[in-house]
């Protein structure tokens, strides 16, 4: 399959592509791993006129710990994620979530920036991000500016993003002691979407009681789903069996997704309970670990 | 207005070309160096028959851009032999019957030389974690296990 004709650019510094998008207008989109991008203009389910590829600019590419956060450059490819000892070490759920992206040769070329701006509710990172309450950095033309992730998706394939703006960097959190996630996927084969999966973030308190939670669903709505009543049910509760089952069945009523060859919704709802008390649990045991 | 001069470095040769913008590196591959190992199999991101090391990592090659590739390194197949030897990963494959058709071969090859550059000695959870994106729809996987075995234990 071949896609219709766009032009290419390949622009060297930010500033260039930023300039670039902004002149070439809304037919223009940023090519960042192309893993999304390609196969959508190779199915013609999508067309562009333009792809600027960020591809060539120096300084897009890390991860590290800095200033409160762990943050993730905008073009990090998911292979990278995946083997960053900060990420093993110390967030997991960051692991767990490249790990079960696409399949190996795709992590190679795929970015973690590119997984959140694609705006696709079945990518994997939007519900990890929702729990670890991350922020995106968009580098426009009037430089930068912090969106929380809450705010980001703001429909199917839709971001908070400007046509002329670029990821530039995930923003998560450095963990608070006490504090430990995962992320729990259920798919048919290597490589394909979820169909459900659950993110779940915790930070015990004095007492063990789960002072704060934040739980993201993949591949349940139009948009990436956060499990607010679920979130709320735990918050300050000691997270027993029964505390965690109660969550958990919040999250599966806070889920609404969609049929298809997956399952229906009665049964992808089912899973996003039971992968959200996997989820949790998880979390909690890394928690009381660290 | 949509051709662009590109220079990559193929199994070791620059090539130079003037290309279309939308050309994916596997028809490059094939149609202009008539590079025909790459195979092209589902042609969307899942069977991994067009596998290529760009800059030394196995990609899909039908998921990427010819003109992204402009200034890097591309191996393909072809680029295993060196001086008539086979590499010990074309060598595995021989030895322990690591294919039928031979269609998914020269991705499951790459794949494999790449793991064994980055891991000398795989276990076979890493080498059947490393090839989770190659399939196969013949032989099952054990052979093609046993033939990137064989190929880490000679290297």
């Amino acid at each position: 399959m071949i896609p219709a004709p766009f032009d290419y650019h390949s622009p060297k510094t930010l500033s260039e592509a930023v300039a670039l998008l902004g002149h070439l207008g809304e037919g223009a989109k940023v090519l960042s791993g192309g893993q999304s991008l390609l196969p959508l203009l190779k199915l013609r389910l999508g067309s562009a006129g333009h792809l600027v590829d960020i591809g060539r600019i120096p300084g897009l590419e890390y991860v590290k710990e800095e200033g409160g956060y762990l943050r993730i450059g905008g073009r990090t490819r998911e292979s990278a994620l995946e083997h960053s000892d900060v990420v093993k070490k110390r967030y997991p759920i960051l692991a767990d979530t490249a790990a079960v992206i696409a399949d190996p040769l795709v992590r190679n070329m795929a970015t973690v920036g590119g997984n959140l701006a694609h705006g696709d509710p079945a990518n994997d990172h939007p519900a990890t991000m929702l729990a670890l309450g991350a922020e995106v950095v968009a580098t426009g033309p009037k430089g930068e500016r912090t969106i929380p992730i809450e705010k980001f998706f703001t429909g199917l394939f839709e971001t908070a993003l400007a046509h002329d703006e670029i990821l530039t960097e995930i923003r998560v959190p450095k963990p608070p002691p006490k504090s430990g996630g995962a992320y729990v996927k259920l798919e048919r084969k290597v490589g394909d979407f979820a169909t459900a999966a659950s993110a779940a973030f915790v930070v015990l308190g004095r007492n063990g009681e789960v002072e704060r939670v934040g739980i993201g669903l993949t591949n349940a709505g139009l948009t990436p789903v956060k499990a607010t009543s679920a979130e709320k049910a735990l918050q300050g509760k000691k997270p027993t069996e029964a505390a965690i089952a109660e969550a958990s069945r919040l999250a599966a009523k806070d889920a609404s997704p969609s049929p298809d060859r997956r399952g229906d919704v009665e049964y992808k709802k089912e899973m996003a309970r039971v992968l959200t008390a996997r989820a949790l649990k998880k979390a909690i045991a890394r928690a009381e670990g660290a | 207005m949509a051709n662009h001069k590109i220079r990559v470095t193929v199994n070791g040769s620059a090539r130079e070309a003037e290309v279309e913008s939308r050309l994916l590196l596997v028809h490059f591959l094939r149609e202009m160096l008539r590079l025909t190992g790459t195979h092209i199999g589902c042609d969307t991101t899942h069977c991994g028959a067009c596998t290529v090391l760009l800059d030394g990592r196995p990609v899909k090659s039908c998921t990427v851009l010819a003109v992204q590739a402009d200034g890097r390194e591309v191996m393909t197949v072809e680029g295993l032999e060196k001086d008539g030897k086979l590499d010990p990963i074309q060598e595995g494959f021989f030895q322990e019957h690591g294919l039928q058709c031979g269609y998914c071969t020269p991705g499951m090859m790459l794949t494999g030389y790449a793991l064994l550059k980055e891991n000398a000695r795989p276990t076979e959870g890493e080498i059947r974690q490393a090839i989770s994106g190659n399939l196969c729809r013949c032989t099952g996987y054990v052979n093609i296990v046993k033939a990137v075995q064989h190929a880490a234990e000679r290297a």
